[in-house]
């Protein structure tokens, strides 16, 4: 992975000296709370419920074991002995005091982590696939091009103030795991017939109160251009988004004002003073980048590989769990592996310190000391050897991290609601956890298959629920909490937004309108069908005469 | 007492008057007082040549939606640009300091103005500003510290710095 040299070690130190004066001011009474709002945020502090709320970043969503057992550290001595993983593979804190927020900077820098630029109207994390350099469907690792975006973005001094906040990710592989449909720009980096590499750039993604997919503004977009095409699209939005209207400020609404080809043209217009120019990438500096990323001393297949098959016939909760949370790797005798933390009963994406600690054990035992966060809000060891396996999933179990749920209807993605949030128009966790009991029985649980539920606790869509094959999203009605449901969304390269099926439920009502849900695709499905297909194939008239059959009519309307 | 505006990383008095028309008041009538002057972007198209026969220097003044290509021709003429940040969470600014320095090639002083404080003078300076009037009461001395927030940038930017992976030395082989 990525190590820090010089400079990124002195521009994160000089920001935690920086935000730690800001602080000392803001708490002495010179620095207003409107006037520390913004610096604050850039800095990953939000003002929550209970307490403010610290975002880290993961730069695209890689850790290594040393930076876990900070994590785990600073939940401990600073927070409540755990932290929440986001669908942007950043990690949150829910319980820490303003005036130790300096401190805790300083210890993560110590790794080289930050929250920088975490929250606020500049450009957030980059995010990219889970799997990036490890899955056999990948034509390119976008790691390389992901760090080089990563310093790019980082304290851009143009692009620090823009109308709205401003989301990056990027994607190499056939199935899209970053969601590149989905954001303000998404880059699918390909090769073309001649084998250079570019990326696909899409523009105006994006999920929240409009949910849109994005539009692809340039098809192959050689990749030296690629942070000359990025500033003049950030340009372009800078001067001409909108800033009167919060709701009305992403990026998408301005392409949508402006029609896609009006705006692709105002781009081209700009890039054409930019290209060729200094910010043109090197072939040096992709090298340069690219040696952080390269393949680990993998060691070639040995005879004991074959015990592997063994094991899985001997042991059905190790082969159901082989099944869901072990992935196909490039590397002959290797595997990924996600370790779960969608264990019922345990909010989504949370994980307590000694989970963290035991996982950066099992990063440096199993895992060459490195690991990633994937935006469903679970933990991936990338590179584990094939005969690792077993004793692998036997300390994960132990642990809680081995819910075999990976790709089922219990592997809920979820925000934080309205337990911590202070936007949220209703509680997301408690309904999560009263569908994961409801879908407790392992074998149907299997028998129903894939199936994506994302749950957002209000329309800036954190839980992702425009994408989920069921969504679900809180809303306010007068003061009380109730439940939207869409069913067809769909993530990845055929991203679909979810259609929503009537009026909403009352939270004690959803577990069965979930079971409603699964029921109608059960007895619709043919062959080896996803829910999602189904729901593509025949429309959402027989689920909803499923579900509100039942209620005969919409009491909630 | 004289306002201070920060330049070239020190604290002066301000010489400068700023014509901004009142509600109700046309640009091309409004009085121009005497002295060194910058108008806002009506009063300029309305009053140009007018303002260049004058002896005193004169300027411009940009609100967040002006496009500086509008006043590109007239910059070598122009003493002052100053940029105005009604709030300080409206970036637009930032884009006109990089287009006046890095697109049209002004060379004079590039003031931001208006709800600006100590926080933001590093990007600004970054943008291409070279002075700074802060917000009404604020403490232009104990703000020059923060010009030297980070000693390091990744990205080309306003201030014409080359990216840092152009300063890296290559490595043997490496071309571009």
């Amino acid at each position: 992975m990525y190590r820090y040299d010089a400079i990124d070690r002195s521009l994160v130190a000089e920001r935690v000296a920086q935000f730690r004066d800001q602080t000392r001011r803001h708490l002495a009474g010179e620095l207003s709370e409107d006037d520390f709002r913004p610096l604050r945020l850039q800095n990953g502090l939000y003002v929550q419920r209970h307490s403010p709320m610290l975002r880290i970043a993961i730069p695209y969503g890689l850790l290594s074991s040393a930076q876990l057992r900070k994590l785990a550290r600073i939940a401990r001595v600073y927070d409540r002995g755990y932290g929440h993983f986001t669908t942007r593979q950043n990690l949150q804190y829910n319980w820490p005091r303003l005036a130790q927020a300096p401190e805790i900077l300083a210890e993560l820098a110590e790794v080289g982590m930050h929250a920088i630029q975490t929250s606020g109207n500049c450009i957030r994390n980059i995010t990219t696939d889970h799997f990036a350099g490890v899955a056999p469907d990948e034509h390119v690792d976008p790691r390389a091009l992901a760090e080089i975006l990563r310093q790019w973005s980082t304290f851009h001094p143009e692009f620090a103030y823009l109308p709205r906040k401003f989301k990056i990710a990027l994607s190499g592989a056939a199935t899209d795991r970053a969601a590149t449909l989905l954001h303000d720009i998404g880059l699918y980096a390909l090769k073309n017939a001649e084998g250079e590499l570019g990326l696909r750039v899409i523009v105006g993604g994006g999920m929240g109160r409009t949910p849109i997919i994005g539009h692809v503004v340039r098809e192959f977009l050689p990749w030296r251009d690629m942070l000359t095409y990025l500033e003049a699209i950030l340009r372009v939005y800078n001067r001409h988004g909108r800033r009167d209207n919060l709701y009305k400020s992403r990026i998408k609404i301005l392409v949508k004002a402006l029609g896609v080809d009006a705006f692709r043209a105002q781009v081209e217009a700009e890039w054409e003073h930019l290209r060729g120019t200094e910010s043109t990438l090197t072939d040096g500096e992709l090298a340069r980048v690219s040696a952080h990323f390269a393949p680990p001393s993998y060691e070639p297949p040995g005879d004991e590989d074959q015990a592997l098959a063994f094991q899985l016939a001997a042991d059905r909760a190790f082969e159901r769990w082989f099944r869901r949370n072990v992935h196909p790797h490039r590397q002959p005798g290797y595997r990924a592996v996600t370790l779960s933390l969608k264990k019922t009963g345990v909010p989504p994406g949370d994980v307590t310190a000694d989970q963290m600690d035991l996982v950066a054990d099992l990063a440096d035992r199993h895992s060459f000391g490195e690991l990633r966060v994937s935006h469903e809000q679970n933990l991936i060891l990338a590179d584990v050897r094939e005969r690792d396996l077993l004793a692998l999933w036997r300390r994960a179990r132990e642990a809680g991290l081995a819910t075999p749920n990976v790709g089922l209807l219990t592997n809920i993605v979820c925000c934080p609601g309205g337990d911590f949030c202070a936007l949220a128009n209703a509680k997301s966790i408690p309904v999560a956890e009263a569908i994961q009991r409801r879908f407790d029985d392992l074998d149907y649980l299997h028998d129903i298959g894939e199936l994506d539920l994302n749950i957002s606790g209000c329309m800036n869509s954190c839980g992702h629920h425009h994408i989920g094959h069921i969504g679900i999203l809180g809303v306010d009605k007068n003061g009380s909490e109730w439940y939207q449901v869409s069913i067809g969304g769909e993530q990845g390269i055929n991203a679909a937004l979810g259609e929503v099926i009537g009026p909403s439920f009352a939270a004690a009502e959803m577990p069965g309108v979930v079971e409603g849900l699964v029921e109608a695709y059960l007895a619709h499905r043919t062959g080896d069908e996803r829910f999602v297909d189904t729901v593509h194939r025949i429309g959402i008239a027989p689920f909803k005469a499923r579900v509100y059959g039942e209620k005969r009519e919409a009491a909630h309307a | 007492m004289p306002r201070h505006v920060i330049r070239h990383g020190q604290v002066i008095g301000d010489i400068w008057q700023v014509l901004v028309p009142r509600e109700g008041e046309s640009p091309a009538t409004a009085a121009l007082p005497e002295g060194p002057l910058a108008v806002s972007l009506d009063v300029w198209k309305a009053r140009r040549e007018e303002l260049l026969a004058r002896s005193s220097p004169v300027g411009v003044r940009l609100e967040p939606a002006d496009d500086p290509a509008q006043i590109a021709g007239d910059l070598p003429r122009l003493a002052l640009v100053a940029v105005n940040f009604p709030k300080l969470a409206d970036g637009r600014g930032y884009s006109t300091g990089y287009l006046l320095r890095r697109r049209y090639g002004y060379r004079g002083e590039l003031r931001a103005v208006g709800d600006v404080l100590r926080d933001q003078l590093f990007y600004l300076a970054r943008s291409g500003f070279d002075a700074f009037q802060l917000r009404e009461g604020a403490d232009a001395h104990a703000a020059l510290p923060s010009l030297r927030d980070f000693s390091e940038a990744y990205q080309s930017a306003g201030d014409a710095r080359a990216p840092h992976f152009r300063r890296r030395a290559a490595p043997a082989g490496a071309a571009s």
